[in-house]
């Protein structure tokens, strides 16, 4: 855990688990709902656990581990699934926050998926890593595939949406 | 607070499970290790699917014994027991002095070249007999080679499957030894090694 980009020492995969399977799992049961997030748990560190071996660096491992979380849960709504669609509309959800973050904050894994579950998937993904997992916007862009900006933009769309602010 | 905590504790523990269960059937868990208790304190073994690959004595520092299995073996490491129950229960029958010979199978990948052949004549050395640096260095083919045979002793990845607290100095002073002095003279006296000098 030492200086990002240098060459592959990798620990255990152990440690991964111990370290970042919380936060793993707490981005799941938001993205796609406590109910399926286990098969998605499990699906990431499988896919993790083959290709470790031939990471090329061990730098920054929990947003690697929270990409390929990330592209399970796509899976998952692509998959047509339980929990690919929003639980409500924005109207009934709306407000949700009563104009604070604080809530969102403190919520727990589940009580962020009833919060969020409004919200279009790229938004919700956005949302969630940033505070669930309190990733900061350049490292929520790489993962999501888009910029910075665009980033900045999905966590703010999506918590105006939650405020029950027009976007 | 704490119940949440609680209950993502146990949550993370059953994921945990259901992971393991799954690596193992799919042939992704390279290296699977578990803690055991002994009378000198808890020990870290790990084994392949070969055999047990790396042991790492009391005070030794798991994380350090980890690291090299991560560089030496696999890093596909994960704690899981089950795989290493044939080894626990051999050591606790060991400890409790009634196993005098390991059938577990020893997986030499973190052994090589000189270390290995000399861990290989120590791996032979039977229960309650002891021989010198020397005498092991010439049964490995390299009668000068005493010190090569001490560090070889001392880079020992499985020590007890892999006996290399039988070998002594050639005066009979028991030497230094991974787990301390005091472990080596400890084990050499329930083996019984220690009592009839010059055998």
């Amino acid at each position: 855990m030492t200086a990002s980009g240098s060459p592959a020492t990798l620990p255990p995969f152990q440690q991964l688990l111990d370290e970042h399977g919380r936060d793993v799992l707490g981005f799941l049961i938001a993205s796609v709902g406590p109910h399926d997030a286990e098969d998605c748990f499990q699906e990431t560190f499988i896919a993790a656990l083959r290709g470790y071996p031939r990471l090329k660096h061990a730098g920054n491992l929990r947003s690697w581990l929270l990409t390929i979380a990330h592209r399970k849960a796509i899976d998952h709504h692509r998959a047509g699934a339980r929990g690919a669609l929003p639980s409500g509309s924005a109207e009934e959800v709306g407000g949700a926050l009563g104009g604070s973050d604080a809530r969102l904050e403190s919520a727990g894994d589940e009580e962020i998926w009833t919060l969020v579950s409004v919200l279009p998937p790229k938004q919700r993904s956005a949302v969630v890593l940033r505070f669930a997992t309190d990733m900061a916007y350049r490292q929520i862009g790489d993962l999501l595939d888009c910029s910075e900006e665009a980033a900045r933009r999905s966590v703010h769309e999506g918590l105006k949406t939650l405020r029950g602010e027009p976007v | 607070m704490s119940d949440r905590n609680g209950r993502q504790g146990y949550e993370m523990d059953r994921l945990g499970e259901g992971l393991l269960a799954r690596a193992e059937r799919e042939g992704l868990l390279d290296v699977a290790y578990a803690t055991v208790d002994s009378p000198f304190g808890e020990l870290l073994v790990a084994a392949t699917e070969r055999g047990v690959v790396k042991l790492s004595l009391p005070h030794h520092g798991a994380a350090e014994a980890l690291e090299q299995i991560a560089a030496g073996v696999s890093p596909r490491v994960l704690e899981a027991p089950a795989r290493l129950d044939p080894a626990r229960r051999e050591l606790d029958s060991y400890f409790e002095g009634k196993l005098k010979r390991f059938e577990t199978d020893v997986d030499w990948t973190l052994a090589r070249g000189f270390t290995a052949k000399v861990l290989h004549t120590v791996a032979r050395i039977p229960y309650g007999k002891t021989l010198s640096y020397g005498e092991v260095a010439e049964r490995a083919g390299n009668p000068r080679a005493f010190r090569a045979a001490g560090t070889a002793c001392g880079a020992n990845p499985v020590p007890l499957i892999v006996p290399c607290h039988r070998v002594v100095r050639a005066g009979g002073d028991p030497g230094n030894y991974g787990g301390g002095p005091g472990m080596k003279l400890a084990l050499l006296e329930m083996e019984g090694a220690l009592s009839r000098p010059g055998q």
